[in-house]
């Protein structure tokens, strides 16, 4: 596997100008005669088909929901990160390349970063320029709000609902493609595989999901921009349909993984209510800024109403263990807290799987200092949705929170040029793995896919298709018989999965994987747990193909098939995820081993061993991946130790 | 949280395919949690129907939160059910009855053809937008985002526009299935700010003409698609289209390319 980084040598700060310079272009008028393929309509997979539809390229993208306005990015809620410094308040390009190096524990390429951070101005440039309804200042400048990880205010928003306007940012841009024709667009289509033609990606292979046709697509580069894996936890804060299945197919055809463990846990989610809940919803972390975090101190009281525990009853956990930071203690260190009292018996909420899961935030303390209306006017939608969900009202009676799984930094290995280990398959946005190392800092997800989408894509694949002499392009034969070979495989799998009729639907043995999951590999990972944690993936899966039940055919709109696939490849790399996880013997961001903390339970990174991205590749199901290494060269930044207290 | 559990009978539209003949089927459901929301109520049907062998119910859903505008049921003759300002994903059972039928269609609206039980096809919304709801502007050639000031009342409004999540309630709510609400929000957020200027009327004729094309029906100010919706859209941007498209067809007149 080549794991060249292709980073440009050179002063960081020029490193991305020297790139652009030395990328090949494509005649403009040559742009028709090349065709590329991208998966997935957000704001990376829709960015860079509108960018490169406006290049005049001939794409077609697809997306499995009913538009492309409905992907994943619409849900973020707080805000895009950029180095703006329209506060004056001494933000910088450089400034926000070492919060994101720092906030991801070092385990991210400074080159990467530092361009992220460089185009991070153009986004808010391009989306105003686009229409998106940003907050202003009555003086008509743009408003910024601060976010976790950062001593300065350089965080746009829309009210909150950030990721809506800038995904329908994206749409809009896409739409006027589409309009123009330069864009195909094929809503309702889930890719399950992508064709190598010697080697090389040239096309994939979908399913139509209202009417079950397996369908082969050609083009000379292929862009997989299909989101994150949160779902293999099944609960999580992600829409119910995102899932890891292009990114896992891409990586059964020999696309590397990178860093599969770091996963990120967001403390501030509305716990599960039942055993038939289908998802977690986050309330923003700014909640903690007033609300105080406790559990009772005795088990007997776990059931009682909150108001009838006396105050020396109650365990304001998060100010006793770190005293300096309360309840404002970082996401890993809060969220992990929580579990741990629930582990000890002493949760608090409905009773599911035999365990109270939540502890409370109580605002009592801060409507008695500060009144109910100044808090109503900070949270009043927040302890709305809350009272819409749980029935509860959190003025009277404390709320309850819980952690969750929220985003994925890990993915799909991409060079600088965000090119796969595949020639010719690019990932971008949550699916690859480049830019927040092994934790993500807030407002950080919506820059990532904007940059890569409207600013770097647009130059890197550029790059590669000048690399395909015009004669060539377009000249993919969708009767190679890589496509046949593909299209069979495919065929062959659905065919299967239909067939089974066992007895089991696939969201109970989604739940049973997420347990696992959630339970052995979540907030706290051990070698104990972890190893029995593959053990226990693999006969589920084995449960999976003896006992699945899917009722219906392939050939028509099918819930069941569609989730059950998504299924299977979770079940899959389910266990990747592990492999990784117990071959890091450090702790570091979203990944904790209990085996490396220090005595007060925080992380200790191994920088020595582990300061590079574990990379793997695929050896067949069941059999142990091999691993291969990049190793991160910190040229700028010192390496240090990240404190809390 | 609530304690008591409800027992429903829910009638639900199922239809195999867009050709099919489509039909109410009743099913009893029982032990649902006043907690759980209304699409982990159909969840719950469809595991129910799954172990019985029989085909689960299909309907859109994905984000779950009331953001991504997939989910799309009528409920008891409501868009999105009886919750004021939510969607069906945000409405939980604790709204119900123990013992209610509660009768669960797809969107009803000629542009939008059933395509499976409760899965409607939206697209036509997409044609609209890809006739002129966007600003036509060069990725990556923007000036500085601070060069051009906005008040915080234009930047506001542009807002309250933008909010729509293009779920169809106002289709699906309206007698003559039209798309106004939906047309007229799309095209006032970009009407209103600075940088939709130079294509304000170009816009209006064509975003209009894509509706009509569509086989939308036209607005009678019957209000009923803001009741529905689950954003709370003014029907004010419906006012705000009619003037656009008119200054639009009147500039045409005296252009001469009427």
């Amino acid at each position: 596997m080549n794991l060249d980084p292709k980073i440009p040598d050179g002063p960081l700060e020029k490193k991305w100008t020297t790139a652009k310079a030395n990328y090949k272009l494509v005649n403009p008028a040559n742009r028709r005669k090349y065709s590329v393929i991208v998966v997935g309509s957000g704001l990376a997979g829709g960015g860079a088909a509108a960018a490169l539809g406006e290049q005049g390229y001939n794409v077609k993208c697809f997306c499995f929901q009913d538009s492309p306005r409905r992907a994943h990015s619409i849900a973020a809620q707080g805000g895009i990160n950029a180095a703006k410094n329209y506060q004056n308040d001494g933000d910088s390009v450089y400034r926000l390349f070492y919060d994101t190096i720092k906030g991801g524990d070092y385990r991210s390429r400074e080159g990467n970063v530092y361009r992220l951070a460089e185009v991070s101005t153009s986004i808010i440039d391009q989306c105003v320029a686009q229409g998106v309804p940003f907050a202003r200042e009555y003086g008509g400048m743009l408003d910024n709000r601060s976010f976790g990880g950062a001593q300065v205010s350089r965080t746009f928003y829309a009210r909150g609902q950030t990721g809506q306007q800038l995904l329908l940012g994206v749409y809009q841009s896409l739409s006027r493609q589409i309009g123009l024709g330069q864009v195909k667009m094929y809503n309702r289509h889930e890719m399950l595989d992508v064709v190598l033609v010697n080697g090389v990606a040239k096309g994939i292979i979908t399913r139509n999901m209202v009417n079950g046709k397996i369908e082969r697509w050609a083009a000379d580069a292929v862009v997989i921009a299909s989101g994150g894996y949160s779902t293999v936890f099944f609960l999580s804060t992600n829409a119910a349909g995102t899932n890891v299945s292009a990114a896992w197919r891409a990586h059964k055809r020999g696309a590397g993984f990178a860093n599969p463990c770091f996963t990120q846990i967001h403390p501030t989610c509305i716990p599960q209510e039942g055993e038939h809940q289908s998802k977690l919803t986050l309330m923003s972390e700014s909640l903690r800024n007033d609300g105080r975090v406790w559990a009772p101190k005795k088990k007997e009281d776990c059931g009682k109403n909150p108001k009838d525990i006396p105050e020396e009853d109650r365990d304001y956990f998060l100010e006793r263990k770190y005293p300096s930071f309360g309840n404002l203690a970082p996401r890993d260190i809060s969220s992990r807290a929580a579990k741990e009292v629930c582990d000890e018996g002493r949760g608090v909420g409905p009773v599911v799987a035999g365990e109270r899961r939540g502890v409370y935030l109580d605002f009592r303390d801060a409507i008695q200092r500060l009144g109910r209306k100044t808090i109503e006017a900070r949270y009043g939608n927040l302890f709305d949705m809350y009272e819409n969900i749980t029935g509860e009202n959190a003025y009277e009676r404390p709320m309850r929170i819980y952690p969750a799984p929220h985003y994925t930094m890990g993915g799909l290995w991409v060079d600088y040029n965000l090119m796969t280990s595949i020639t010719g398959l690019f990932a971008a946005g949550e699916a690859n793995f480049s830019d927040h190392g092994a934790n993500r800092l807030g407002a950080s997800a919506l820059m990532q896919g904007l940059a890569d989408g409207f600013f770097v894509l647009p130059y890197t694949l550029g790059n590669y298709l000048g690399s395909i002499p015009p004669g060539e392009a377009g000249k993919i034969d969708i009767n190679d018989p890589a496509f046949a070979d593909a299209e069979n495989a495919v065929k062959e799998s659905v065919g299967k999965l239909v067939s089974i009729k066992g007895k089991t639907s696939p969201r109970s043995l989604h739940t049973a994987l997420g347990k696992i999951m959630w339970n052995k590999v979540g907030m706290a990972r051990s070698k104990e747990s972890l190893t029995s944690a593959i053990d226990e993936i693999r006969a589920l899966r084995e449960r999976f193909w003896n006992d699945v039940l899917i009722p219906g055919g392939g050939d028509e709109l099918n819930i069941e098939l569609e989730r059950a696939g998504r299924v299977a490849d979770h079940l899959e790399f389910a266990e990747l995820l592990c492999f990784d996880a117990l071959d890091r013997n450090e702790s570091c961001g979203g990944h904790f081993r209990v085996e490396h903390q220090t005595e007060d339970g925080e992380a200790v990174r191994h920088d020595d061993q582990y300061a590079n991205v574990s990379v793997w590749e695929f050896t067949g199901v069941g059999n142990k991946p091999k691993k291969h290494v990049e190793p991160l060269n910190f040229e700028n930044i010192k390496l240090a130790v990240r404190s809390y207290k | 949280m609530s304690e008591k559990s409800l027992n429903l009978n829910l009638r639900v539209w199922r239809q195999k395919n867009a050709d099919a003949p489509g039909k109410f089927v009743t099913y009893k459901l029982d032990n649902i949690s006043p907690d759980s929301s209304f699409l982990e109520m159909l969840d719950l049907l469809n595991e129910q129907l799954i172990d019985s062998g029989e085909e689960p119910v299909a309907f859109d859903h994905d984000c779950r939160e009331g953001i991504c505008g997939s989910c799309s049921l009528t409920i008891n003759g409501i868009p999105h059910g009886k919750g004021r300002m939510m969607t069906t994903c945000q409405l939980h059972m604790r709204s119900f009855e123990n013992g209610e039928t509660i009768t669960i269609e797809p969107f009803r609206a000629q542009p939008f053809p059933v395509i499976r039980d409760l899965v409607v096809n939206r697209e036509p919304f997409d044609k609209i937008m890809q006739a002129g709801g966007f600003i036509d502007q060069r990725i990556g050639s923007a000036q500085d985002a601070n060069a051009l000031p906005i008040s915080k009342e234009t930047a506001d409004k542009a807002m309250d526009a933008a909010a729509c999540i293009g779920c169809g309630a106002c289709v699906a709510a309206c007698p003559n299935a039209s798309a106004m609400l939906f047309t007229g929000a799309k095209m006032s957020q970009l009407n209103l700010l600075p940088q939709g200027q130079p294509e304000r009327y170009k816009r209006a004729i064509n975003m209009v003409d894509a509706m009509d094309a569509n086989g939308f029906g036209n607005c009678t100010n019957i209000g009923e698609c803001e009741a529905a919706c689950p954003k709370g859209i003014s029907l004010d941007f419906i006012a705000m289209m009619n003037r656009d498209y008119a200054v639009a067809k009147v500039k045409r007149f005296f252009s001469g390319a009427a």
